[in-house]
């Protein structure tokens, strides 16, 4: 497999801070990455270093097989960004917008093709508006129109569905899954959530205070992880009841009402419905939830804060 | 170069900011020319009260589109820069607050085309803003007051200049303008690249063109020859130099001739010296820029 992005023990300091600090990784082809950290964690220094906004202090970052420093034009016209806000020019409408930025690219894309381009991102009706009077998810998509205007191989995106309402998320997830399953793309998608990662990405990496925290393909990552497994049933008092003495009984993790919480892996979990489905439990719900979560701040020095929260 | 240079007008002239220029020199002229249209002659009376005793003054002659337009660029060339401030400044810090430096950087250009754009962009938006201004100092003016010869006082000393004599050296004017104007541009610019907000070199601009002015016409020998001639300040005004002829054995302005060529070409030497190092400096500083906003 060939790697678009290669990032070798890459550092970044703004003074004394050390923003980044000696992080390596790679991206291969048609990957879905996500790029996993808390707020603070380093994810938008990093990517800013790989679109040439910020000067790394150390290290050397190859995309498309290229130095970055020294091919900087050549891969940039192979890639598309949004970086955090989708800021474009607000006294614009959607139509000069991305029209502006396919001639900054170099491109010469008739109007007809823009408007397929914002019809992409369902702002076709919208195109002559001006972007002020877009809402947050009108401008996100914008955004992603603007960075797909070059026909880009590998998309940058930094917490593209910062702000955004349930439904702007999932039309974000949607297109990141279409642009790799159906288009073959690269994507690069950093965020805080790992809910949302772990939904498009077939790859991730966590870092935290800049450093690398773990590396890898989502489903090993999910499958080591040991999993938080909510159970509702018709009695809660009374599943305990069936439970107490049982093999089960030690993965018992804690009650939320009439939720009941057990970590357990997730290969047991339909040998544990067939015990409670045994007993005559009235099994009303039963899922893995925030698995991942558990697992990123079990990385992440954050961690005693959410615990002191819970508590 | 020139596709980056039109996106960069096209940026400037769709914000709504831009005209407020045009339109205040539009009102400050109009009402320089109602004035002098209803009582130019009080003006003029006050104007020549130092040789008016001695020399018989035809102020209705004197009074017409010319010498108006010169009174107008006196006027207004002090307060054009503050004007051209409100532009230049934005170019890069207003890109910066709205966050779209970061998309623009992300292009495949380089850093150096893209701030050259920029300023070549400030400088074409001040030389169409000193057309505007010609337009309505110059050719309105010759529109409703007329043409004749030109009468500048300058020491107490009074100078004519034929009508037919006289338009080139506008022209000369509004040129050497457009220098000592992209000058203040320029400054604008360099200050632009180290802000994320467009306020601050905005008027830290204003600022420095108000103090180093003030520097420039202050009357201390100690200045005259160790600061003057090395601020841009003290050079913005000498197109006011295409306006005095050397004159001949009879006194009489000799026709196409400039008294102080020289010290003409030297002013805009330097003003030239000054917009380059500007413009080199916020290139070099920009390129290495970690850009945060």
């Amino acid at each position: 497999m060939s790697s678009v992005i290669k990032v070798s023990h890459l550092s970044k300091c703004f003074g004394d801070l050390v923003a980044v600090d000696d992080l390596s990784f790679s991206v291969n082809k048609g990957d879905v990455y996500g790029f996993l950290g808390q707020n603070g964690a380093g994810k938008s220094t990093t990517i800013r270093m790989m679109l040439t906004l910020i000067e790394p202090s150390e290290g050397d970052i190859e995309i498309f097989g290229m130095k970055l420093h020294s091919h900087r034009k050549e891969i940039l016209k192979k890639t598309g960004a949004v970086i955090e806000r989708p800021d474009l020019y607000k006294y614009l409408t959607a139509y000069e917008n991305i029209s502006l930025f396919a001639k900054m690219s170099g491109l010469s894309i008739s109007g007809k093709k823009l408007m397929e381009q914002l019809d992409q991102v369902g702002l076709a009706d919208r195109a002559h508006s001006k972007v002020k009077t877009y809402s947050l998810g009108m401008k996100q998509r914008l955004g992603i129109a603007v960075a797909l205007v070059n026909d880009p191989q590998l998309i940058i995106l930094d917490e593209p569905t910062n702000g955004l309402d349930p439904q702007g998320i999932a039309d974000v997830r949607n297109l990141v899954l279409h642009l790799s399953k159906n288009q073959g793309r690269t994507v690069f998608v950093s965020s805080h959530l790992l809910s949302e990662v772990e939904l498009v990405a077939n790859r991730m990496l966590i870092i935290d205070h800049g450093k690398k925290m773990v590396e890898g393909n989502v489903l090993e990552l999910f499958s080591t992880a040991e999993m938080v497994v909510e159970l509702q049933t018709s009695d809660a008092d009374k599943t305990l009841t069936s439970l107490s003495g049982s093999v089960w009984e030690k993965y018992f993790n804690g009650r939320q009402r009439d939720t009941l919480l057990f970590k357990m892996d997730k290969k047991d979990i339909p040998d544990f419905n067939r015990f409670l489905v045994g007993k005559g439990e009235g099994v009303l719900l039963i899922r893995p939830v925030h698995s991942l979560e558990d697992y990123f701040l079990s990385l992440t020095s954050n961690n005693r804060h959410v615990e002191a929260f819970t508590n | 170069m020139w596709k980056l240079l039109q996106i960069e007008l096209f940026k400037i002239f769709k914000r709504p900011r831009t005209y407020i220029s045009f339109g205040a020199i539009a009102a400050m002229i109009l009402i320089i020319q109602l004035g002098l249209k209803f009582d130019g002659k009080s003006y003029l009376q006050l104007l020549m009260s130092g040789i008016s005793d001695s020399f018989y003054v035809p102020y209705e002659m004197i009074l017409n589109g010319y010498l108006v337009a010169f009174v107008i660029l006196n006027t207004l060339l002090i307060q054009v820069p503050l004007l051209i401030a409100l532009v230049a400044g934005d170019v890069v810090a207003g890109e910066a607050n709205m966050g779209t430096l970061r998309l623009l950087v992300t292009k495949p250009i380089s850093r150096a085309e893209l701030m050259l754009a920029k300023f070549f962009a400030s400088v074409l938006y001040t030389v169409l803003l000193l057309i505007w201004m010609a337009i309505l100092a110059l050719f309105l003016s010759m529109l409703f007051f007329g043409t004749n010869d030109m009468l500048i006082v300058r020491n107490d000393v009074m100078e004519q200049i034929g009508r037919n004599d006289v338009l080139w050296r506008y022209i000369a004017a509004f040129g050497y303008a457009s220098v000592a104007l992209s000058t203040v541009a320029a400054l604008a610019f360099l200050l632009s690249v180290f802000a994320e907000n467009s306020i601050g070199p905005i008027v830290a601009t204003i600022s420095i063109v108000v103090v180093l002015t003030i520097l420039s016409e202050m009357k201390i020998p100690l200045y005259d020859n160790t600061v003057k001639p090395y601020l841009f300040t003290s050079h913005m005004l000498a197109w006011k130099g295409f306006f005095y002829s050397k004159a001949n054995s009879n006194g009489q302005a000799i026709s196409g001739s400039v008294e102080n060529l020289p010290a003409i070409l030297r002013s805009l030497g330097i003003l030239l010296t000054y917009m380059a190092g500007f413009v080199t400096a916020a290139v070099v500083v920009f390129r290495k820029k970690d850009i945060l906003s």
